[in-house]
């Protein structure tokens, strides 16, 4: 019934011409990682690395400074993501629970917050860094982080919130709980899911943020994007070390990717399409 | 204990396939939510400790959304107004100019090209990703359970992939020597193609970056769309068969009409990615070859820390906000109408 629409075949031809057309730029990334240079550098690209190698990512790892960008980005992300949490279940509790004055403009902002234009504003958050003293710490870029993900994982824990049923808290007070420990035993636990995957799409985000580390804190705040783009300077046309690099930079996310897809692209989505 | 925890897990329901997205069921979570609190509120006579409760728990995202975003935002107006060079930042002197930077902007030919080409950009990338994407979502729906998977993980690995690599990737693809796309080019006869240098000109530069940005946006679109395809109940396209309608009739007169808030959504959202986004163009080719692929975001940036103008740069950024603001009011009534109906 549903075939009859286009017939059998070209649905399937359609379909593996994207997949190649989607999937490739991954492949040829991880593949140049592990091929060997005569084959990096070769008039016939070679498809397949048959004599494959580590030595593109022992260039990448030795790298001055290598171990200092992932501490950073590491460091960075890692706060951003943790204080944003504790900030937006607070929030999120208010706004899926609590009918109040000033509610809808509240969520209005955190909509509009979620677009805010960072790339633009970069000049004035390296004047505010500068002019606080915090140009030589990893304390401006984790809180402007933290930041760029806070509307973001309010929104998306706020969905969360929103779908334990009321009844459950509301029984759990008619028990003797005051609201705060209704939350505490009852609502936290079965967050557990919604935290987790809300508190990993933040760390992508942090994890990818470019433009603002590209001019903030260029020299203490080293962290991997910039490390990247910076690679192929470094490393003239060293494209295996470069692929390396990059490879080691998405292998993270992928992963996360890949474990978090089918459990968070709704609250993603959900999250993102309502604004 | 476990009944309840399932009720939560409806929300993102699993199943045999790849990718699972509901967006619907947000809407029918939503509309419960939305009424009973009022009820409760009224009839329990809150006391002052309940009815501050929601303030103090709102105070710091508040306080960090004011000092971190809404900071920034204020300074970049202040800064937008001021004469500043590397001079006056180095030795902290503060130039007010009135509307100067402003009007140097307003007067500039460059501005104006650059602003036009932003258009232009996001307009050509949000169709190509909007048509793209829904086709795409279509094809998953149409496809075997094998296919659609193979298809699925494919566009996943696209999507997941960090911006900073994907552009270095592309550019890797794109090398004028040993790059996979001038080797297939040159194999498929096209022989001057061999050795094209692809950041030396305007549009095939462009090229290079409608590509990167379209193939990472349309994962998103595609598997929304899918998504919302799922929740279509199966009678409607059988009445519509029944009725004579064939693929396009079916698309104009089911598809569209139920999944209009999503088609709505989901372009706003990317004429406001695109619009800002900043990287793909930025570490493609630098806004080159001559200035000549910088949108608003690169032109902004460049101009004010490249350039070492940051009142002018600032002065962009006021521009390019106020843009953006006027295209998000639009977006956002939408999107209040939809709370309102919560």
């Amino acid at each position: 019934m549903r075939r009859s629409l286009f017939g059998r075949t070209w649905p399937n031809v359609i379909a593996v011409v994207l997949i190649v057309f989607f999937a490739f730029p991954v492949y040829w990334m991880i593949a140049t990682a592990f091929k060997q240079d005569r084959d990096i550098i070769s008039k016939t690209p070679v498809f397949i690395p048959f004599d494959a190698t580590f030595d593109h990512f022992s260039t990448a790892v030795n790298a001055p400074d290598f171990w200092t960008y992932v501490t950073n980005s590491a460091t960075v992300t890692v706060g951003a993501v943790v204080i944003s949490l504790v900030i937006a279940t607070l929030a999120a509790f208010a706004i899926a629970r609590m009918r109040f004055r000033g509610r809808k403009t509240f969520v209005l902002v955190i909509m509009m917050a979620q677009m805010a234009p960072w790339e633009v504003m970069t000049i004035a958050v390296y004047m505010i860094s500068r002019d606080n003293d915090m140009l030589n710490s990893l304390l401006p870029l984790t809180l402007f982080y933290m930041m760029m993900v806070l509307p973001f994982t309010i929104w998306t824990l706020r969905g969360f919130i929103a779908a334990v049923p009321k009844e459950l808290e509301e029984s759990a007070m008619v028990d003797g709980c005051t609201r705060t420990q209704a939350f505490v035993k009852v609502i936290f636990p079965l967050l557990a899911p919604g935290l987790m995957s809300t508190s990993l799409f933040g760390f992508i985000t942090a994890w990818n943020e470019f433009p603002l580390v590209l001019i903030v804190n260029k020299e203490q705040g080293k962290t991997l994007p910039l490390w990247l783009s910076s690679f192929k300077t470094a490393f003239g046309n060293d494209w295996g070390a470069t692929m390396a690099a990059s490879t080691m930079f998405a292998i993270p996310v992928l992963i996360l990717f890949v474990f978090l897809q089918r459990k968070a692209v709704g609250g993603l989505t959900d999250g993102a399409v309502k604004g | 204990m476990a009944v309840h925890s399932e009720r939560v897990q409806t929300r993102s329901p699993e199943s045999g396939e790849a990718v699972v997205a509901e967006i619907d069921t947000s809407a029918a979570g939503g509309g419960a939510e939305g009424a009973a609190p009022k009820r409760t509120r009224s009839a329990g006579g809150p006391g002052i400790g309940s009815r501050l409760a929601p303030y103090l728990l709102l105070l710091p995202a508040t306080v960090a959304t004011l000092a971190l975003l809404g900071w920034p935002l204020l300074k970049t107006v202040l800064l937008s107004f001021q004469n500043l060079n590397r001079r006056q930042l180095v030795m902290h002197l503060t130039e007010w100019t009135g509307f100067d930077n402003y009007k140097e902007q307003l007067t500039d030919p460059d501005f104006w090209a650059v602003t036009g080409r932003t258009v232009v950009f996001t307009l050509v990338n949000v169709v190509l990703i909007m048509v793209g994407g829904t086709l795409i979502g279509l094809l998953l729906n149409h496809l075997g359970k094998r296919m659609r998977l193979a298809l699925s993980i494919a566009l996943l690995m696209a999507w997941a992939m960090p911006v900073v690599a994907a552009t270095t990737v592309y550019t890797w693809l794109f090398d004028e020597q040993w790059g996979v796309v001038n080797w297939f080019l040159d194999q498929l006869g096209w022989h001057s193609m061999a050795d094209y240098n692809w950041m030396s000109d305007e549009y095939s530069t462009f090229f290079v970056v409608i590509l990167l940005v379209v193939w990472m946006s349309i994962p998103f679109v595609a598997f929304n769309m899918y998504a919302g395809l799922t929740t279509i109940p199966k009678e409607l396209y059988e009445a519509a068969r029944m009725d004579g309608a064939g693929s396009l009739k079916i698309f104009g007169s089911v598809i569209f009409p139920n999944l209009k808030p999503f088609f709505l959504a989901t372009t706003f959202l990317e004429v406001i990615w695109v619009f800002k986004s900043f990287t793909q163009v930025y570490a493609i080719n630098g806004g080159g070859p001559e200035k000549l692929t910088r949108t608003l975001p690169v032109h902004a940036f460049l101009e004010g820390s490249g350039g070492q103008h940051y009142g002018v740069g600032a002065a962009i950024a006021v521009l390019t906000i106020l843009m953006l603001g006027a295209l998000m009011a639009y977006y956002f009534r939408i999107m209040i109408k939809q709370e309102d109906e919560l």
